[in-house]
């Protein structure tokens, strides 16, 4: 299978990744030949297997409705590229 | 001193013939004079591990130390750890002090071992040879010129140069197992859900599984006792009884029956290799072993698989470095997705952005059912591939990695390559087995091999037995490098 740079352009913004076009061919030549390896799954017939999400049989846990964390903003915040007053700050997004 | 297992060192703690902070200060001294080659350790704070240190001569004085109490141990960078550096690797977490620790860090301050520092990891622990480190790839002890394996590549350089009497590993596709084999080392990857996840930074969720690298099986077994056990924190963990790995370590292997895959030994594996397996094997057959020949028939198919579900996850779980929470934000900006896509793009090393590449494009709308559907289904064929086999024996044997340790570069430019190496581990991510590596003689260039020991659901007790009975009867797991300064 072979991608083309349109495709990788495309996947690129969907993961929020800024690439040049030099980034771009390096990577569609890389990800074809990934996905010739990854296409040997498409000859496996896998009708009536049912999908396998988790290495275990279990059903999720659930615990009761409650707090269960404190408050650690100013210790969580002192990490944060940029706060202020509480808040964290990013471009203005709302005219 | 530095060259002796944990039980020995807790001995000698107990006895006062030393104190946990001179056995630690051994230690800082020994990584002061070999890590600027080896480059093992990404973060080191002597201070925090002495004074962890004095507080474990003050328990073992006051007669309530554990077994690791005052035990200098070194923990893998994805392990957040209050106070410290936690960069996984990565660049995008180059400023990132964790503000708590992660369970497995809180279960061994708890049992009074030491942290001597934060090991290096290839980049959020995708790379199979630790050069996608972004603080620069690990050399192997036994030859600087190869790499340790990956992703837990400083981990065990670090046990192998007796940096640290043991530590801590993550296993996705065969990060602790791969680096221990290339590095001559013992590591185990319990069952999935067995050690919880909590504060260890997320790769592949439904994957990854700590465990613990060192010495000898015995010493993993003592390590495996404080890693393991039930945390409503990682909603995976699984509620279980506590139980002592150590406890059938001393049990013989009469009758024992050793499954041996025929894939496994088919074409793609060193023959330098295979000679020190069938050696292991032969040994086996003397402790009282039988011989099983079984068929893991969709072995194959497991790298294909593992390359779609691992990115899968981690795309999804790599979304969350976005530059505005904690971690590295780009200096130059214009609008929100323009600082988003700018802070990925500079934050992330390229293996890292291939693989969420990878990810995002198999997750995408028109492409789902055929790969990531796709995948999951035959990860369910590869664990009933184990499930038939568990039916003929008790444990599965086999290489762990297909070549002893590669050269620095070798593989750099071909992805592909890469993660063909990863053959032989990646299908025991899949089903959720355990599996461990441990030293099994030299290879070309008397580099070390591993011997691959993949155990039923639960059986981490019985594969330590069967690892540790070898270990009494073979001295390959007590050699150790030359040029350590031993």
């Amino acid at each position: 299978m072979s991608l083309s740079n349109t495709d990788v352009r495309k996947v690129a913004r969907l993961a929020r990744l800024a690439m040049n076009e030099t980034e771009i061919e390096t990577a569609r030549a890389q990800l074809s030949g990934i996905f010739n390896l990854i296409a040997e799954m498409q000859a496996v017939d896998t009708t009536g297997i049912e999908p396998m999400s988790h290495a275990q049989d279990v059903s999720q846990r659930l615990r009761e409705d409650k707090v269960t964390e404190t408050n650690q903003r100013e210790a969580f915040q002192a990490i944060a590229p940029q706060t202020e007053a509480g808040l964290y700050l990013v471009p203005q997004v709302i005219e | 001193m530095i060259n002796t297992s944990i039980k020995q060192l807790s001995a000698a703690l107990a006895a006062k013939k030393i104190s946990s902070a001179e056995l630690t200060q051994l230690y800082l001294d020994r990584i002061a004079r070999l890590n600027p080659e080896l480059n093992a350790y990404i973060t080191l704070d002597e201070e925090k591990s002495l004074a962890q240190a004095r507080a474990a001569d003050e328990r073992l004085a006051n007669g309530d130390a554990t077994g690791l109490t005052g035990i200098p141990i070194a923990q893998k960078d994805i392990f957040c750890a209050k106070g410290w550096l936690t960069t996984c690797g990565s660049k995008m977490l180059h400023n990132f002090v964790s503000p708590y620790d992660a369970h497995v860090i809180a279960q061994f301050n708890n049992a009074g071992a030491v942290t001597l520092g934060k090991t290096n990891m290839d980049e959020f622990a995708m790379g199979s040879s630790n050069e996608t480190s972004h603080y620069g790839a690990v050399k192997n002890p036994w030859d600087t010129a190869r790499v340790p394996g990956g992703s837990s590549g400083g981990s065990a350089a670090a046990v192998a140069a007796r940096l640290c009497a043991a530590a801590t590993g993550t296993d996705t596709g065969g990060s602790i197992r791969q680096p221990a084999a290339l590095c001559g080392i013992s590591g185990l990857k319990p069952t999935y859900g067995v050690v919880s996840r909590y504060g260890m930074i997320a790769f592949a969720s439904s994957l990854d599984q700590a465990g613990p690298m060192a010495r000898s099986a015995e010493d993993l077994a003592l390590l495996l006792n404080v890693m393991a056990g039930f945390d409503e924190r990682d909603s995976t963990s699984l509620q279980r009884e506590k139980e002592d790995y150590a406890r059938d370590l001393n049990k013989p292997l009469n009758g024992l029956r050793i499954g041996l895959p025929k894939e496994f030994f088919a074409e793609g594996m060193g023959s330098d290799v295979a000679q020190a397996v069938e050696a292991a094997i032969a040994e086996y057959k003397k402790l009282g072993a039988v011989i099983v020949d079984i068929s893991l028939p969709n072995t194959k198919l497991s790298v294909p698989v593992y390359y779609v579900l691992a990115p899968a996850e981690a795309s999804s779980n790599l979304s969350r470095f976005d530059g505005v929470r904690y971690g590295y934000r780009a200096p130059e900006y214009g609008d929100l997705a323009d600082m988003y896509e700018k802070s990925r793009a500079q934050g992330f090393g390229a293996e890292v952005k291939r693989r969420i590449m990878i990810g995002t494009y198999v997750l995408s709308h028109g492409y789902y059912d055929a790969y990531y559907l796709q995948a999951q289904k035959i990860r369910r064929l590869i664990a009933q591939d184990f499930t038939e086999a568990f039916k003929q024996c008790d444990v599965i044997m086999g290489p762990t990695s297909p070549s002893t340790a590669f050269k620095l570069g070798e593989k750099g430019d071909d992805p592909v390559q890469m993660y063909l190496s990863d053959i032989y581990t990646i299908a025991v991510n899949l089903a959720g087995l355990p599996g461990m590596s441990i030293p099994c003689g030299f290879g070309a260039n008397n580099m070390p091999v591993g011997l691959q020991i993949i155990g039923n659901y639960f059986d981490e007790a019985r594969m330590l037995n069967v690892a540790h009975q070898y270990q009494l009867a073979t001295g390959h797991h007590d050699c150790a490098p030359q040029n350590i300064g031993l």
